[in-house]
């Protein structure tokens, strides 16, 4: 499979502080890859690294196969960024701020090319509005629209969706979701959140104080990991005899009075849940937890302490 | 090249501070010359009180020349400070709106952007240079017309009408190199913060504190006056000499050309390696 991403050994020190502490990571052509830790893991420093804002201290990155040092220019040409929250220039139109950074990286600013980017991101009728006019999730979509305007083959997105509502988190998702698989780009995504990179990555690294802490397929790491499923019953002491008859009572992690947490994957919380229907216990609530929401909590805060 | 500098361009006179110094030139070169219109001949008799006894001044000597000649030693103190409201502000906004990421992560060497923007911020204080010679050169000629000009200094000189047009020319041109000196030393401050408001006030006060420097009549502060760049600043004013010291002249135009050379060497130096944080 074709590296795009390809880091090795990665350190950056900022005096007494380690940013970034020898940090290796591939990303392969069509990833979307979830770059994943709590604030302060070392996520921005490292983006900013990969778009040759910071130099490293140590270490090497080679994107399309090439040293980014020695081929900036050739690269940053295929890439596109969002880094951290988007700022433009307020006193100019978003048209405007399309029109110049397209300009300065030298690709088709016809009025159609970048209208066209603007309606995918749903600015199409704002495009005379000056930028200062723009909510906070305007700028960010505006800021998706940048890093779209030159085609990239690589799509580098730092917290894409830090403070936006619901509706606008799931825009996001669904245009990283178009743009794999529709248009093949290879995402590179950064978040705190590993429930947004679950829904839309296939590969991801997890990273804390600088360092890798664990990195492999989404689907490897949430299938390895059961759930811890919490059933709400109105009945728990009938489901007890009831579960103690069978096999699930070996699945069972505690009882509360009206609750029962299982240790389940996805594929038995129906098997599950019939068993207890057709034995006419009612079961009002199912709330799935997954281990690896809770590994991750674990990792990362002992890593912080 | 082009097109990046007419980028830089283009966002420096979208912002509404470009025209605050091109808005105080239109404002105060025209209160000067009413002021000079109104209460010239006073001015003019006071100038030449001590040389009545012995000479006889005929003709048009509050004239546009002369007018252009008083504002031009009034403002290259004051137009300094204009200049650096933009050039100060180059660098630093950028980092101050967070547009640096923007912008450094395109596929543009940081030399090119930095060039660009320099030269846009030269074009720019040239460009207020200019604008003061039309305002107070221009229209000073439609309102005074033209005549004789009288320069007194540590000698009196009278230059014939054909023969002073020249001298501002070349006068401006010096006051430009001097304003791309105060251009250069505001960008290098520029590109060490991420506030505009550090830049503009540090080159202001380094410009008063080497010119109080240098004007302090004591041997240690003299002996200091030809490292101080502002020391070189007034030598428009050797072009209304006679005859013109052009070698004091060329010497001093390096000096300032090597300073403003010097300071954007140094900011092209550290913006290169320069971390953005902002």
């Amino acid at each position: 499979m074709e590296k795009i991403i390809e880091i090795t050994h990665l350190t950056k020190h900022y005096k007494d502080l380690t940013a970034v502490n020898d940090l290796s990571l591939n990303v392969y052509k069509g990833d979307v890859f979830g770059f994943l830790g709590p604030n302060g893991a070392g996520k921005s420093t490292t983006i900013r690294m990969l778009l040759t804002l910071i130099s490293p201290t140590k270490g090497e990155i080679n994107i399309f196969g090439k040293n980014l040092n020695k081929n900036r220019n050739d690269i940053l040409r295929k890439v596109g960024a969002i880094v951290e929250k988007p700022d433009f220039y307020g006193y100019l139109s978003a048209y405007k701020n399309l029109e110049i950074l397209g300009r300065i990286s030298g690709c088709d600013v016809s009025k159609k090319r970048i209208m066209e980017i603007l309606e995918l991101v749903g600015l199409d009728k704002r495009y005379k509005s000056k930028v200062k006019t723009f909510s906070h999730g305007m700028k960010q979509r505006l800021g998706l629209a940048q890093a779209l305007l030159h085609d990239p083959e690589l799509i580098i997105l730092d917290e894409p969706t830090t403070g936006l509502d619901p509706q606008g988190m799931k825009e996001i998702r669904d245009l990283i979701n178009y743009l794999s698989k529709e248009k093949n780009k290879t995402i590179f995504l950064s978040s705190h959140i590993l429930y947004e990179v679950e829904l839309v990555a296939n590969r991801m690294v997890i990273i804390n104080k600088g360092a890798t802490k664990v990195e492999g397929l989404v689907s490897d790491l949430l299938n390895a990991a059961n759930l811890k499923v919490t059933f709400g019953l109105t009945s728990v002491t009938e489901a007890k005899i009831l579960l103690g008859q069978t096999q699930w009572i070996n699945k069972v992690d505690s009882f509360t009075e009206t609750k029962i947490v299982f240790s389940i994957n996805h594929e038995e919380i129906p098997l599950v849940n019939k068993l207890l229907v057709e034995n006419n216990i009612a079961v009002n609530s199912i709330v799935p937890m997954r281990s690896l929401e809770e590994y991750f909590l674990d990792i990362t805060e002992k890593s912080s302490t | 090249m082009i097109d990046l500098i007419s980028i830089e361009l283009y966002k420096i006179f979208k912002k509404w501070r470009t025209y605050i110094g091109f808005m105080a030139i239109a404002v105060l070169v025209p209160i000067i010359q009413i002021a000079l219109l109104i209460e010239g001949e006073k001015y003019l008799d006071f100038m030449t009180r001590n040389l009545q006894q012995t000479f006889v001044f005929v003709g048009n000597l509050l004239n546009g020349y002369l007018i252009a000649f008083i504002v031009l030693g009034s403002f290259w103190i004051h137009i300094p400070f204009l200049i650096t409201l933009v050039t100060g502000d180059l660098l630093a906004g950028e980092a101050t709106s967070g547009t640096y990421r923007m912008l450094i992560t395109r596929p543009v060497s940081r030399a090119k952007l930095i060039t660009a923007k320099y030269i846009a911020g030269l074009l720019y204080s040239h460009g207020l240079v200019l604008w003061l010679a039309i305002v107070s050169l221009g229209l000073g000629i439609i309102l005074f017309g033209t005549g004789e000009l009288i320069v007194i200094g540590n000698k009196i000189i009278i230059f014939a009408k054909d023969d002073i047009l020249w001298r501002f020319i070349l006068a401006y041109g010096y006051a430009a190199l001097s304003m791309s000196v105060v251009a250069s030393l505001a960008f290098l401050l520029s590109s060490l913060v991420e506030n505009a408001i550090g830049p503009i006030v540090s080159t202001m006060a380094i410009i008063i504190v080497f010119t109080v420097l240098s004007a302090l009549n004591f041997d240690f502060f003299q002996s200091l006056r030809p490292y101080l760049f502002t020391n070189y600043m007034a030598n428009w004013r050797s072009f209304f000499d006679d005859p013109i010291d052009m070698q004091e002249v060329i010497k001093a135009g390096l000096v300032l050309l090597g300073h403003s050379v010097f300071f954007f060497g140094l900011t092209l130096f550290l913006f290169r390696r320069k971390d953005i944080l902002s």
